[in-house]
């Protein structure tokens, strides 16, 4: 009998849950696929601190040590992943141990209490938002609330988040993003060329009730593109709408 | 909770200028053997603060690493193996950590630091 190949992703069956934790749903497995489409870069990339923001069930960051293991072992790399809600850093941390993976999970508010040490560390950050476009109110609700409800457009968190990321990734330092169209995506990646990324589309998907956008940020202090391009947003809404089509017809051939 | 990652945490309290390192009290701590990568180590020892490792270390029981850092760090195969132990293999699993400056405390529950702030203190 062969022995069967070790899993590069994270097994639903053994991702833990609570009533109170956002389990793994398309949001989750689309991000997973984005990182797994970018799986021969990551591995050349060769991080030594990578992690996830909202980390939830803890599926996308045991997804991601799972993909990176085969060729960079976990004492390799340092693992983060935090969360707002207690019960899901828990619930992350039974996930971790389910798949025998380690990683060091933090129950805080983004990265605030890791923002002053690891600024300018970290090369890998991978998140998936709270994106649903709720009212104001809904935003930072203790339990489950605070996986989903983001405010006008689903930005207010997303936005309070951009700067966080900026000062955290290191120079190498690579952003994966969970955005639905109606984030207005082409104004998200309008804000990071501003403070000096590039970006591109990693997957889009529609599904019955979200148009699903995987963005993936790198620096790219290419000043004179930048004043160009961040002089009209009209014109880059218009090439991120470009980008995104042509993404959508590469998908359908 | 490894030292490593207590080496990166900081009290965020709005006004608190000095909010690192926090100081560990230990209740439970356990050991989990991880495989030796002085390459790994060689390049976190640059982000390192030293004496806070030196007295993490210290109050999760292990007094092996010397007081000052070590200039020749990356050539020294047992310093790096302490080095090892001391960020990789101990781990928090239950205590507090408490914020040098104001004297807060962070509860540690099954490994799992709670830095979540209350409103006031935001």
């Amino acid at each position: 009998m062969s022995e069967k190949p070790p899993p590069e992703i994270a097994d639903i069956m053994r991702v833990s849950s609570h009533r109170e934790v956002y389990e793994p749903c398309d949001d989750s497995f689309a991000l997973v696929d984005a990182l797994l489409a970018d799986q021969t870069n990551l591995l050349n990339h060769n991080p030594n601190l990578c992690m996830e923001i909202g980390c939830g069930s803890g599926y996308v960051i045991t997804s991601l040590i799972l993909l990176l293991k085969p060729k960079l072992p976990n004492n390799n790399v340092h693992y983060l992943a935090t969360d707002t809600n207690p019960l899901a850093a828990r619930v992350t941390t039974e996930t971790l141990e389910a798949h025998g993976v380690e990683a060091d999970v933090i129950c805080t508010d983004i990265a605030s209490c890791l923002e002053t040490r690891l600024a300018g560390s970290v090369d890998v950050i991978v998140v998936n938002p709270p994106y649903v476009p709720t009212p104001e109110y809904e935003v930072g609700m203790e339990g489950i609330a605070s996986a989903w409800a983001g405010g006008e457009n689903g930005r207010s968190v997303i936005d309070r988040m951009l700067p966080v990321v900026d000062r955290l990734l290191s120079e190498k330092g690579w952003f994966y993003l969970v955005t639905l169209t109606s984030n207005y995506p082409s104004e998200i990646c309008l804000m990071m060329r501003k403070r000096g990324y590039a970006w591109r589309i990693m997957v889009q998907r529609s599904t019955e009730e979200e148009n699903l956008v995987i963005l993936k940020f790198w620096r790219d202090r290419d000043e004179e593109s930048l004043e160009k391009e961040a002089s009209s947003s009209a014109s880059f809404a218009s090439e991120f709408s470009r980008s995104l089509s042509s993404f959508m017809e590469k998908q359908q051939r | 909770m490894r030292l490593i990652t207590h080496n990166m945490l900081s009290c965020n309290i709005k006004g608190v200028a000095n909010g690192f390192p926090l100081k560990i009290e230990a209740e439970s701590v356990i050991e989990k053997e991880v495989d030796f990568n002085p390459d790994f180590l060689r390049h976190m020892f640059a982000k390192i603060e030293w004496k806070a490792l030196v007295e993490a270390a210290r109050s999760l029981g292990y007094s092996e690493l010397p007081e000052d850092s070590p200039a020749a760090a990356a050539e020294d195969e047992s310093l790096l193996k302490k080095l090892h132990h001391a960020l990789l293999e101990l781990h928090l699993e239950e205590g507090a950590l408490v914020c040098p400056e104001t004297g807060r405390r962070f509860p540690v529950t099954r490994g799992i630091p709670n830095m979540l702030l209350h409103e006031d203190e935001v």
